[in-house]
């Protein structure tokens, strides 16, 4: 196994090329558009020509029912933005490289690494995050849960375990125990919760019958 | 319609006697809501996302910082060039160095300090250069664009090829010590033993990875600084970062009110605690600096590795006879405790009159170790536990029998008493528990029938250490006029409860119900002085202080009620929040018509922490089964279900308590099944598995659903008021020895080497064949 040592430094999302950023984009096209710089320009097959840094797309994010109208960078991803533009600091940042969960949102309902999302790419889309879970100050069915089940430690874990488990919820509002078992091992829990979690989905399950 | 008294306090239960100033109050009897299932108080905080911990702080004009590492585990560092970083967009400060705000030393150790950034690099992840920019994404943009020159020196990342090679890392040599300790005679009890039995074992090193990155915000105001810093001790982080910067500590000023797990790399201020507030002085402005999570796996600690040799020898009757015991760790780059507490369980759990352990810790070019749940235990439990297996198995005796059998009435290692024991009940009650014997016969008897599906059962079982507490500490009770109470205390709530257990104490100590305690904590600017949350000393530590400081509180009102009804302090007594004399109880006050405590507005208690008992030794206990299915064409474990049983004296909230069992189980299952840190040896030197990804942490899919935590409770009332003890290094002690040796008795393969996976095991299967 080589290593590329400045490949050691490097935050995911940190260091995206036109061409890869264009890959990491996928169907949201749009976003391309949205960036004048973008469109200008063409990568030709040696050189990939980075955006330049500060350089800013007009994106409009639905979070939690809100639209948001916003001045990103292309690389920004959606955690980021959340986090640290929007100050909803609920999705929580483990690895920024989509091995660990901290950062689940639902995007239409479905669960998503928040840290493997780019801002731009989640345009158009429904986002949810813990917040959203709330109704006012009153915790929702499976936030109630967690806290009844102790199904948490030092709860950094946490909010994307509760948002996984929700999406899986919506989905499949009566998860057999080995679905739960599945659905939920995209989630690191590093204080090691998981029987707790699983007895609170099972018990959120019936409190949203 | 509920009165105010009735949201408060409760009634009809009494409230415990208040003892008169000076002296210890008595164990409780009955309690009230101590040791029910009560969740947490800081639950709603956490399950809402409006607890901000550390990472989420965000402040105005914030900017953010990182650190550019070097990639080489053995380097001198030549030349740094910032040229192009400097004028990078949003590129507000750059450190290296050469920078004069930076020419600080940096304690690794009690002796060995270097220069905060030092030119000689002495592991992969050592602090080069720092910036500072708007976004994270551009501090990491000018962190690749740093260039550096690097003279590559010779590495040396393997333990054993250290403690030989010519290569030096410090002056001096390899080896950091070497630490022995024996009692009785080896030699005869090996003489007198009917069966000695001799293996090598190793563990592999495995690294913390809390959730929560390492990291800070740093902000000054003048000549004071204030870190929001995710460590498990606010004192201490403030303690380290007024020595490096030589300020006050009073200009110092640490909060840590959440932060995301930490397992014991966290106890102290980081580099990045002072490279943050280095940035922040330079530019002006609050810095957030956070690790990514590359850097946690290179630089901020680890289990280290344990290669170990045990010989034991027994008699037929199963009394242990002699034990000898060698380890080689690896404290990493700078002295940081690499064998630490490894021979531990040697010397003290099983009664042996015969016991010699040698210790060896060695330099190598890798990332300094840092105290990891239970330093040295499990490391040392892989070894015994697997060895007790094995004697028992040569003596035709079984695996509980054989431990009960050794059960010591002292602790040896301390040689003196220990205030209570409860590993006898540990092992025997949990046998009973998890159904032991019709397990055993049951796999065997499965086994029997043929097919590459083979089931086994195991155990093993421990002590810690330590887990007893002690000084000092100091808490802060307020009771306001209302009858609410405010908990002010230092300690910090790593997610093991603190913050709600010590909401219990309170509540039953004064008759409050825990929802009315607002509590303040873990902030060196608002709250008492406390060492750091670890060691399994947190509840055992704080919980008596707390309970000083609500007598206290008590006191004090009754001291207001004598003057108010011109009564005897000693004559009265509380029911709920009324005070009333014992003589007539028509004299009675409510405390909140107390013309005192309206007039003041607030009553306030002070605890201190006592001392713990002289000559005693307070530890806690604990035991694990475990059953498996091990597939033997694929070399699939599967861990069908756990018990765990802990005696930590009093169980203070069992809704917690069992959490922490179960979080501990799965810890040790990582440790004994999924981890292990792969250094490139003979080649690159570089850490090769440094992210989730390739270091996998057990997740929901590897760890059984049913486990069961059965409590040991044996309230100690020598330990301290609260008769508690710790638990949360005991739970994971045991696991993986538990799971080898369940594993053991599936296959009748012994795994000496953590991780036991299909590859590791697949090996053993061929061998045997071969
Ligand atoms: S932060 Fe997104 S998966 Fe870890
Ligand atoms: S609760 Fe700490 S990581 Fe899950």
């Amino acid at each position: 196994m080589k290593h590329d040592p400045k490949a050691s430094h490097c935050q995911c999302g940190g260091k995206i090329s036109r061409r890869g950023f264009i890959t990491a984009l996928g169907v949201g096209a749009a976003g391309v558009a949205a960036s004048g710089a973008m469109t200008a320009r063409t990568a030709t097959a040696k050189e990939t020509p980075m955006i330049p840094s500060g350089e800013t797309a007009r994106i409009d994010l639905t979070v939690n029912d809100r639209t948001h109208t916003l001045l990103v960078e292309p690389r920004w991803t959606l955690l980021h933005v959340l986090r640290e533009s929007l100050g909803m600091t609920g999705t929580k940042a483990g690895c920024e490289r989509g091995e660990c969960g901290a950062c689940t949102v639902l995007i239409d309902d479905i669960p998503r690494y928040a840290c493997l999302t780019l801002a731009v790419e989640a345009q158009g889309r429904r986002i949810v995050t813990l917040e959203g879970l709330m109704e006012g100050e009153k915790l929702g069915p499976v936030q109630e849960a967690f806290l009844e089940e102790d199904a948490f430690q030092c709860g950094y874990c946490t909010p994307g375990q509760i948002v996984a488990a929700e999406g899986l919820l919506r989905a499949d509002p009566n998860p057999s125990s080995e679905t739960i078992t599945r659905a939920m091992s995209g989630n690191l829990c590093r204080c090691g919760t998981y029987p707790h979690i699983h007895n609170a989905i099972q018990s959120a399950a019936g409190k949203r019958r | 319609m509920t009165t105010e008294k009735d949201i408060y306090y409760t009634k009809d239960i009494p409230v415990p006697e208040t003892p008169p100033p000076g002296e210890e109050p008595a164990p409780w009897k009955r309690t009230r809501i101590i040791g029910k299932r009560v969740p947490r108080v800081d639950g709603y905080e956490r399950v809402s996302g409006t607890a901000v911990y550390p990472s989420d702080v965000i402040l105005p004009n914030m900017i953010h910082g990182a650190i550019l590492r070097c990639p080489h585990p053995h380097a001198m560092v030549k030349k740094v060039d910032i040229s192009k970083a400097e004028k990078m967009p949003g590129v507000r400060a750059v450190i290296t160095g050469d920078s004069p705000e930076a020419d600080l030393m940096w304690p690794y150790s009690g002796e060995v300090r270097t220069k905060l950034f030092d030119p000689h690099c002495r592991f992969e992840g050592e602090t080069v250069a720092a910036v500072a920019a708007d976004t994270p994404y551009q501090a990491w943009d000018a962190v690749r664009a740093i260039k550096v020159s690097y003279d590559v020196k010779k590495h040396l990342v393997d333990e054993t090829e250290a403690l030989t090679s010519e290569v030096s890392i410090h002056e001096g040599g390899n080896k950091v010590g070497v630490q022995t300790h024996h009692r009785g005679d080896v030699e005869k009890g090996f003489a007198a033993a009917d069966a000695v039995v001799a293996a090598s074992y190793r563990s592999a090193c495995e690294i913390h990875t809390p959730i929560e990155l390492h990291g800070c915000v740093a902000n000054w105001d003048g000549g004071a600084l204030t870190l929001w810093e995710s460590t498990q001790g606010v004192y201490s982080v403030q303690s380290g970062v007024a020595e490096v910067l030589g300020m006050p500590l009073s200009k110092v000023r640490v909060i840590g009110h959440y932060m995301g797990g930490a397992f014991g790399s966290k106890l102290q201020a980081g580099k990045y605690t002072i490279i943050a507030a280095l940035l922040a002085r330079k530019t002006a402005r609050p810095v957030k600096l956070f690790l990514s999570r590359e850097e946690t796996y290179l630089a901020v600690g680890n289990r280290p590795p344990a290669n170990m040799t045990l010989k034991a020898g027994v008699k037929k009757d199963g009394t242990l006879t002699a034990l000898d015991f060698t380890c080689t760790g690896a404290s990493g780059a700078y002295p940081a405790g690499g064998t630490a507490l490894v021979d531990w369980l040697i010397r003290d759990l099983y009664a042996c009159p015969n016991v010699r352990t040698e210790c060896t810790d060695v330099y190598i070019n890798a990332g300094p170790a840092r105290p990891f749940r239970a330093p040295g235990h499990p490391q040392a439990s892989w070894a015994l536990e697997q060895m007790m297996d094995a004697l028992a198995e040569k003596i035709g005796m079984d695996p509980v029998a054989i431990r009960l059998k050794n059960v010591p009435d002292i602790s040896q290692g301390r040689d003196r008493p220990y205030t209570t024991t409860g590993l006898r009940e540990c092992i025997a009650k949990g046998a009973e528990a998890f159904g032991w014997e019709t397990a055993r016969k049951a796999a065997e008897e499965h086994n029997r029938n043929g097919g590459p599906i083979k089931r086994g059962v195991g155990m093993g079982s421990c002590v810690w250490f330590v887990g007893g507490g002690g000084p000092p500490s100091t808490v802060v009770i307020k009771l306001f006029s209302d009858g609410s109470v405010n908990l002010n205390m230092g300690a910090s709530d790593i997610g093991t409860g603190t913050k709600t257990v010590m909401a219990l104490v309170a509540a039953e100590e004064l008759g409050v119900k825990p929802e009315v305690i607002q509590i303040e904590n873990a902030d060196t600017g608002t709250t008492q002085y406390a060492t750091p949350s670890g060691g399994s000393k947190t509840v055992p530590t704080e919980a008596p202080t707390v309970r000083n400081a609500a007598i206290a509180v008590k006191q004090e009102l009754l001291k207001m009620a004598a003057r108010e009804l011109d009564a005897e302090v000693s004559d009265l007594r509380f029911d709920a929040d009324d005070i009333l004399s014992s003589k007539d109880s028509s004299q009675k006050v409510n405390i909140k018509d107390l013309s005192e405590l309206k007039k003041r507005g607030v009553v306030m208690g002070v605890g201190y922490r006592g001392p713990n008992p002289e000559n005693k030794s307070v530890n806690p206990f604990a035991a694990q089964f475990c059953e498996v299915e091990v597939n033997t064409h694929t070399g699939e474990v599967e861990i069908l279900r756990f018990l765990g049983t802990n005696e930590s004296g009093r169980v203070m909230d069992r809704l917690t308590f069992d959490c922490q069992v179960l979080g501990g189980i799965t810890m040790g299952i990582g440790f004994g099944m999924t981890e292990w840190r792969a250094l490139d040896h003979g080649q690159t030197g570089k850490m090769l598995n440094k992210n989730w990804h390739d270091y996998k942490l057990p997740t929901a899919l590897d760890v059984p659903m049913d486990m069961t935590s059965v409590p040991i409770e044996m309230p100690d009332p020598e330990a301290n008021n609260t008769g508690a003890k710790g638990l949360g290094e005991p739970v994971t002690i045991p696991t993986a020895g538990a799971i080898a040796n369940a594993v053991y008795h599936a296959t009748g393969i012994r795994m000496t080497d953590t991780p036991i996976n299909p590859i590791t095991l697949n090996r053993k299967f061929a061998e045997k064949e071969g």
